[in-house]
């Protein structure tokens, strides 16, 4: 299957991120053209592209939009989540900082369609110059006409406002998201009403990832079926691919969906010399991971969850061999109580206690029946939890000990860890010994 | 528990009801219902801790999963993935739920989100207050396993921190259910405390930089906040926090949460509770009294959703020490050589008798039996001035009173049963407050306005005040603004415009349906504002009611203890009216009206009357004290009826002790209209107030058939046949005073007692007293910048009579040329140290000399007694 | 219980003053204006407050909280829930190692390990001189160039021991450092606060270069000509009709999936955030 640059394509101009750079590559073309269309036309166009939300859950985003109760004279929002944080997922913050512009006339069109005249941007508050790219952008796109007053005269109004949070990786979850913008804890909302009913300022409100957004000028431009002819049947489109890890050619990779990882590490230039993949996670940490047996497994929602994963974030952590699974699935299992927001108990207990027993397994500490206390407390955790947090945060736990179990009670049965962590560094070093870091629960801030 | 949050009597409307299955029962319950509320109708027990009946779901701590089915559009029905919190979804057709139960899934969830909880609880039950009694060791027994399986490093804080002088919290058994803040913010409006930190840190509290970690915490001391509207500093120095925050304890449902006052005294088990009514509003809010051999240890709000629902005051809760305070009187005292001595109750009784019908002779007995009586007491009272002593020289009003009040009393209030409902100020459109400042003189009404701001009726608050007070802000009311003594202009205003010229301010609510206007006792220093808030009443249809401050005014106004009015708002100079009464009972009931308490007292000093007998009053509470010491210092002949020794009992002649309400039974009238009976809590030998007078009559050859509660409530009925069809006294409007001539450095005073003072009815609780505001003068900014005082600045308030130096608050929106003083707080007495009332002119300067500052601390002089 | 006369609202009230207090106020009011609801604003003015004190302050919290008329309560509710939020003054560099798992494994331990020995300095901690604050970061989504490095929230990419403690001997010495990724040089603390408050500095401009990782598929597909399927005419004045890729392109792809049929069943609106 061959790559099919589409945000990618103008990355490697100069100035990419300027707007005089995207229009002479078309851009805002979509606009214009939206601009000329019905709403409700453009909703349909979404639906019939098939798109669905890069953000990982993969909803249809038409079909979202679609949610929306017919305008009652007041305000609706847009909100775009730019917090891309979950582990691995990096595909969000080089577009924005490399082509803005593809979010903001996507925000534009989206708007528009949806009948919103303002519109969010909420990005992390941890990528400074991401920020500065994305107020700029907004700032361009309002001198340019496309955004602001009588947008391109078609009497449209339309204000963007950039939001940049502060670090908090539940910002991701919509509710949250919102609670967020709205000044508060970023703690999950209970839903119903889905922010579609009730969102920012209880109005309508349509929440989507910015590669969804992104995504949208070009099928206005060039059409719901020119984006359906790319990808499977159920899984349309084009993604960016992310690879990291221990990869010759990490970085970003757009093709259709359905591409499969065997594919793409041809063109990646393989595992890393003189070593073997071990794992991966097809989507994200919070995805359980895969091995080696499912480099053929198509990338595509149905494939992926078939398989028993889920194609989440499209962000393809490559594992070798020298990894040592527990002290991988430790440290995102770390991540996750660090972010829990503590408004569930199972999240907030369960992730702290994981992160314990973790700990001492990795540490040498284990004790036979860790494995099944483990197993045990990710099922009490698992769709009990308030928001999908804790769901994700079991993935990497219970995935992993089913494929490597052996390997954790070598942990137990040997009271430590085989592996030498130096070696699956990238560059030679001798560890320091020092004591795993201060536990849950102790200390503000130490998230080891 | 209350189940509803929203009936209100008035509510009748035919419910639509849904069918659903739960653990195999078919159940039908009104559409709307929650999993959780369902289950406990049918008598299935899911257990929970951040569920509560009266806060909005919020589905946190997970304790209540239950497993739900649900049938799709085909009607297949089909499980839902996931358990779900019953205490979120709400019903619908054809659901199945299984709970604990009938459901392995939902049992294994209830038990795995229980381990959790317990996992970095310190389970230490054996010292916990709330041992015995907590939802946590309950549910853990009943929905836990036997055992832990963690053995790792437990979450611990440094414990309690006092989030104020009364409220005391320990991180470590805290479940963060929320309830608390929760309640704080929904209930309460008052978010002085909000989840702090994230995920295994979270914790509650307040902006403490030291629990908080914040750079600058060594010099940190205690919490630093900026409550929201006007507030300051609580007498304790830290930021005011709530008068409500005692409910944040009861509904804690572990014992992350105590009482200063309580902890560590007792186990629950070891307690007997009593229901009973609280003492000290109007409102007459169901408490719960818990004591232990003869002594009360707490109290706790009772369940009463047509009142108080399911809370009460920190007043209420907290403030009950006073009736065991060290100078309760145990036996009758009678005056010899100038001093009291303790006398039989025969002798006392004796010489009580002889010395009252010796003054009758000489001019007459005035009768003052104060604000904070029993219906019962009231009764006797009445009856016992009028058949006893043959007068109608009584007045409950222990306060600034006027004519035009005793008239608009007997006019619209008394013999009107029940009128304005909690519930219907829940459903009001619109409220008018006047002359009321409902947080600090009726906690709980401002609480059912609150929820009436914020629930589906949306109710629209006015006040008409000289500044737009906390209470007023989290109503997020309107104010219109008026001097003291200028209330009935607006009321005039509003009767011709509900939006009146130039005012900016629409109060067309006022008009629509159920409206209602709440007039306060302080409206007697208003001349003509009763009569306008009549007058307005019946221009816009607004119902009209009645809010005094203390809890026996109401049954004071029903039972005629007023110069004009006999019981069932009979007036005095109506013939008919006194034959019903003396055929009520049995004597004769004097025709000539008598003097009000200003009269009495003044009757007293020019001796035109030979004596008086005093209840429940402290002379402090009246507008002179002096005058009114001056006054019983004249009397021939004084008799005290009180629970503790007082201003008075110092100056009568003889002092006979009666009971304080936890030691008898009896009832109060609350300002509905409501009769709300209490039992005794506690044995005792105390005599209640009728009882006394029924003996004290029987010595002046008249049976008061009072004798015993039965006794009483007979007598009382006997009034009560058939209500008064008579005219009724008309509403004369007071004449309008001249607006004040305000000069140099002069301002207009305006006052009212806060909730938390140096009431005597508060003696004794140091805790509580901590939590009261600091006081201080308001100022708007252009009044304060007139007098080159700066916002924080100490003030001197004076008279020719004292001075009173308190800091001054700048406060926005405030009316010029005012200066707002709370009147009983301590080191800021207004009527004590300055003879001064609201409305009245005050001098207005910055503060000189230290030497003067009346210190802000719980002074011992007391006053407001609290004494029936 | 105190119980000196305390002066009023001596607790409650920020103590910000003059020409701070002005310039505060201005900022704060013209970011409440952004938004529907001022109360949106709380995250920038918290951000701005670090720009002015270097870390959230009492009197920042109060500020806040008489800004919005909330408690300060309320207040430190938000400002202690965020990690950008800083309870201690910060130094004029946030070096930040991400330790998640694939930067750690992959030399991420290392160079904290490395940097922390270096500075003599723990998670979170302030080096003596005021210059860093060191940081264990979470993953800042440029896993591509492991192991990652941030200095103030600029990328420093494709780290090592040895360039790290280099990047914090420099950042110690006051010399401009240039992130892989982002602006020409490093700003310190407080600027990057006020940025990140809303208040452009202008540097958007900047450039420090796109990294291959980010061009790696685009690259390749340069090399080999591949494209994605020609759209119809993007120009607005000609309705758009469709396309079909070019043979070869995936548009010719049948749909291969077994699971094709089976549509993502259990996703609910509102999953689409993670």
């Amino acid at each position: 299957m061959t790559l099919t640059p589409v945000l990618t394509d103008t990355w490697d101009k100069d100035r990419s991120w300027r707007l005089a750079t995207y229009e002479r590559a078309g851009g805002y073309a979509g606009l214009k053209k939206a601009l000329k269309t019905e709403p409700a036309e453009l909703v349909q166009a979404v639906k019939d592209s098939g798109l669905r939300g890069r953000g990982g859950a993969g909803f249809p985003t038409g079909m979202k939009w679609g949610f929306l109760p017919p305008p009652d004279g007041g305000p609706r929002y847009l909100v775009v989540n730019a917090d891309e944080s979950e582990p691995g997922t990096c595909k969000d913050i080089p577009l924005m900082l490399a082509s803005p512009q593809h979010l903001i006339e996507g925000v534009a069109i989206t708007s528009y369609a949806i009948g919103c005249d303002h519109a969010f941007i909420y990005v992390r508050g941890e990528v400074l110059h991401v920020y500065r790219r994305l107020l700029n952008a907004v700032e361009e796109a309002y001198r340019a006409g496309y955004l602001g007053k009588n947008i391109q005269g078609s009497g449209y109004d339309l204000d963007v406002t950039v939001h940049a949070g502060a670090g908090a990786y539940i910002c991701g979850e919509e509710t949250a998201l919102l609670d967020s913008l709205e000044g508060l804890r970023g703690q999950p909302r209970l839903k119903p009403p889905f922010p579609a009913v009730a969102g920012l300022y209880a109005r309508p409100t349509v929440v989507n990832n910015v590669e969804s957004i992104a995504s949208v000028p070009a099928i206005v431009a060039k059409g719901a079926d020119w984006f359906s002819s790319m990808g499977t049947e159920k899984s349309q489109g084009h993604g960016l691919f992310s690879l990291s890890g221990h990869v010759t050619k990490p970085g970003q990779y757009e093709a259709p969906l359905g591409i499969t990882l065997r594919e793409l590490l041809d063109l990646a230039g393989g595992v890393r010399a003189g070593h073997e993949l071990k794992f991966w996670t097809p989507g994200g940490s919070s995805t359980p991971i895969f091995t080696a047996e499912h480099l053929d497994v198509p990338l595509d929602y149905e494939s992926v969850g078939a398989a028993g994963s889920m194609l989440g974030t499209r962000a393809l952590q490559i594992f070798d061999e020298t990894v040592c699974v527990v002290r991988a699935t430790s440290r995102w299992t770390d991540f996750y109580a660090h972010e829990s927001c503590g408004k569930c108990t199972p999240c907030r207990e369960g992730t702290y206690w994981l992160k314990q027993v973790l700990h001492r397994i990795e540490s040498g500490d284990g004790q036979d029946g860790d494995l099944e206390l483990l197993l045990d407390l990710c099922d009490n955790i698992l769709g009990r939890a308030f928001c999908a947090l804790g769901d994700g945060a079991v993935s990497p736990i219970t995935s992993s000990i089913k494929l490597f179990r052996e390997e954790y009670q070598a942990h137990i049965d040997g009271h430590g860890c085989p592996f030498d962590p130096s070696a699956s560094a990238l560059f030679p070093y001798t560890p320091k010994t020092r004591t795993p870091g201060t536990l849950a629960g102790a200390g503000a801030g130490g998230h080891r | 528990m209350t189940v509803t949050t929203n009936k209100t009597e008035a509510e009748a409307a035919p419910v639509e009801l849904v069918t659903f299955t739960i653990d195999g029962t078919e159940v039908s319950v009104p559409k709307g219902t929650l999993i959780i509320r369902a289950a406990e109708q049918v008598g299935i027990q899911i257990p929970r801790f951040c569920d509560h009946p009266l806060l909005a779901p919020a589905g946190a701590c997970r304790q209540c999963l239950v497993e739900v089915s649900m049938p799709d559009r085909e009607g297949n029905v089909r499980p839902m993935p996931k358990p779900q919190a019953s205490c979120t979804m709400t019903v619908a057709p054809g659901m199945i739920v299984k709970t604990q139960h009938t459901s392995a899934v939902a049992d294994k969830a209830q038990q795995g989100v229980m381990e959790l909880l317990l996992m970095n609880h310190p389970l230490d039950c054996p010292v916990c207050d709330k041992g015995g009694e907590c939802p946590l060791q309950n549910q853990a027994m009943s929905n836990g396993r036997a055992d832990t399986r963690f053995v790792d490093v437990k979450r611990t804080f440094p414990k309690p921190i006092a989030l104020s002088t009364q409220i005391l919290l320990d991180r470590e058994r805290c479940v963060l259910c929320q309830r608390c803040t929760r309640f704080s913010e929904e209930i309460a409006g008052d978010a002085f405390i909000a989840l702090q930190d994230r995920g295994a840190h979270q914790q509650i509290g307040r902006f403490d930089e030291d629990v908080l970690g914040f750079a600058g915490a060594e010099s940190s001391t205690g919490p630093v906040d900026r409550p929201v509207g006007e507030a300051t500093t609580d007498t304790s120095g830290r930021p005011f926090s709530s008068y409500y925050s005692g409910n944040t304890v009861q509904i804690c449902p572990v014992g992350a949460l105590t009482g200063a006052g309580y902890r560590f005294r007792s186990r629950p088990f070891d307690l007997v509770s009593t229901e009973s009514i609280a003492e000290h509003d109007s409102c007459g809010s169901a408490i719960r009294i818990d004591h232990r051999r003869g002594q009360v240890l707490r109290r706790l709000s009772g369940e009463d959703p047509v009142v108080n629902e399911e809370w009460i005051t920190d007043k209420d809760r907290f403030a009950f020490t006073w009736q065991t305070a060290a100078d309760r009187i145990t036996t009758p005292l009678v005056r010899e050589g100038g001093t009291l001595r303790p006398a039989s109750w025969v002798e006392a009784l004796e010489i009580a008798a002889a010395g009252l019908a010796k003054a009758r002779q000489a001019g007459g007995v005035g009768v003052l039996p104060g604000g904070r009586l029993t219906v019962e007491d009231a009764f006797a009272w009445s009856r016992f001035a009028r058949t006893a002593l043959g007068t109608n020289d009584v007045d409950q009003r222990a306060r600034v009173h006027s004519a035009e009040e005793a008239a608009f009393l007997a006019h619209v209030v008394a013999g009107s049963g029940v009128g304005v409902t909690f519930g219907d100020l829940e459903q009001a459109p619109a409220v008018l407050l006047v002359g009321l400042e409902a947080e600090e003189e009726a906690g709980i009404t401002f609480l059912r306005l609150r929820k009436g701001t914020l629930g589906t009726a949306k109710t629209k608050v006015f006040s008409v005040a000289p500044y737009a007070t906390r209470g007023l802000t989290r109503m997020d009311g309107t104010l219109l603004p008026a001097a003291p003594g200028t209330e009935a202009e607006w009321l005039t205003s509003l009767t011709t415009s509900l939006a009146p010229e130039g005012s900016g301010i629409d109060t067309g609510a006022l008009a629509q349906p159920g409206a209602v206007i709440l007039v306060g006792e302080r409206l007697a220093g208003s001349p003509g504002a009763y009569a306008a808030a009549v007058g307005l009443a019946e221009a816009t249809g607004a119902r009209l009611a009645w809010i005094p401050r203390r809890a026996g005014e109401r049954g004071g106004v029903e039972a005629g203890l007023l110069p004009e009015l006999l019981p069932g708002g009979r007036p005095v100079a109506d013939a008919a009216a006194r034959a019903q009464i003396e055929e009520a009972w049995g004597g004769n009931v004097p025709e000539t009206p008598g003097r009000d308490t200003a009269g009495i007292l003044a009757a007293l000093t020019d001796g035109a009357l030979g004596g008086a007998i005093v209840g429940g009053v402290e002379l402090a509470d009246l507008p002179d004290p002096a005058a009114a010491r001056a006054a019983l210092d004249a009397a021939g002949f004084v008799v005290s009826l009180e629970v503790r020794a007082s201003e008075v009992t110092e100056r009568a002649d003889v002092v006979l002790p009666v009971a304080p309400p936890v030691e008898r039974a009896g009832s109060y009238w609350n300002w509905e209209g409501r009769v709300r009976s209490f039992g005794a809590a506690l044995e005792s030998s105390a005599l209640p107030d009728h009882r006394v007078l029924h003996v004290l009559a029987q010595h002046l050859g008249v049976d008061l058939q009072a004798a015993s509660p039965t006794e009483a409530h007979l007598s009382i009925a006997m009034t009560q046949r058939g209500t008064w069809s008579g005219d009724r006294l008309q509403v004369r409007a007071g004449a309008p005073a001249a607006p004040p001539q305000v000069g140099a450095g002069q301002a207009v005073l305006a006052t009212w007692r806060l909730q938390l003072d140096v009431g005597r009815g508060q003696d004794g609780e140091q805790f509580l007293a901590g939590t009261a505001k600091q006081p201080v003068a308001r100022l708007s900014a252009a009044t304060a910048a007139g007098f080159g005082v700066a916002d924080g600045d100490r003030v001197t308030v004076s008279t020719q009579r004292g001075a009173i130096g308190v800091p001054a608050v700048v406060t926005d929106g405030m009316v010029d040329g005012v200066v707002w003083l709370p009147l009983n707080s301590a080191g800021c007495r207004v009527h004590e140290t300055l003879g001064a009332a609201a409305g009245d002119l005050v001098t207005v300067a910055p503060h000189v000399s230290e030497t003067q500052v009346t210190p802000v601390t719980r002074t011992s002089d007391n006053s407001e007694g609290k004494a029936l | 219980m105190t119980s000196q006369v305390e002066p009023v609202e001596a607790k409650t009230r920020t103590r910000y003053e003059g020409e701070t207090l002005a310039a505060l106020t201005a900022d704060a009011t013209a970011i409440m204006e952004r938004y529907p609801d001022p109360r949106s604003g709380l995250l920038p003015m918290l951000h701005l407050v670090q720009s002015v004190d270097g870390y959230v302050s009492r009197d920042g919290i109060l500020f806040c909280a008489e800004m919005l008329g909330i408690t300060a309560a309320e207040v430190s509710a938000v400002a202690t829930f965020y990690t950008q939020y800083k309870r201690h003054p910060n130094g004029t560099y946030t070096v930040g190692v991400c330790t998640n798992t694939l930067c750690a494994v992959m030399g991420g331990d290392a160079i904290f390990d490395e940097l922390s020995d270096h500075l003599g300095v723990g998670h979170d901690e302030t080096t003596d001189d005021g210059a860093i604050t060191l940081e264990r970061v979470e993953c800042n989504a440029a896993c591509d160039y492991a192991p990652v490095v941030m200095v103030n929230w600029e990328f420093f990419d494709n780290q090592t021991p040895e360039t790290a403690t280099a990047l914090a001997d420099k950042l110690r010495l006051g010399e401009d450092v240039a992130p892989t990724r982002g602006a020409r040089s490093v700003c310190s603390f407080k600027q990057m606060s006020r940025v990140l408050a809303g208040f452009s500095d202008g540097r958007a401009d900047e450039d420090a270069g796109t990294g291959e990782p980010t061009l790696a598929g685009l690259r390749i597909a340069r090399e080999r000509g591949w494209t994605a399927p020609e759209g119809a005419s993007a120009s607005p004045d000609e309705p758009g009709e469709t396309i079909t890729g070019e043979p070869g392109s995936s548009a010719a792809r049948k749909p291969t999936t077994p699971a094709d049929t089976e549509v993502g069943k259990d996703k609910k609106p509102g999953e689409d955030a993670k």
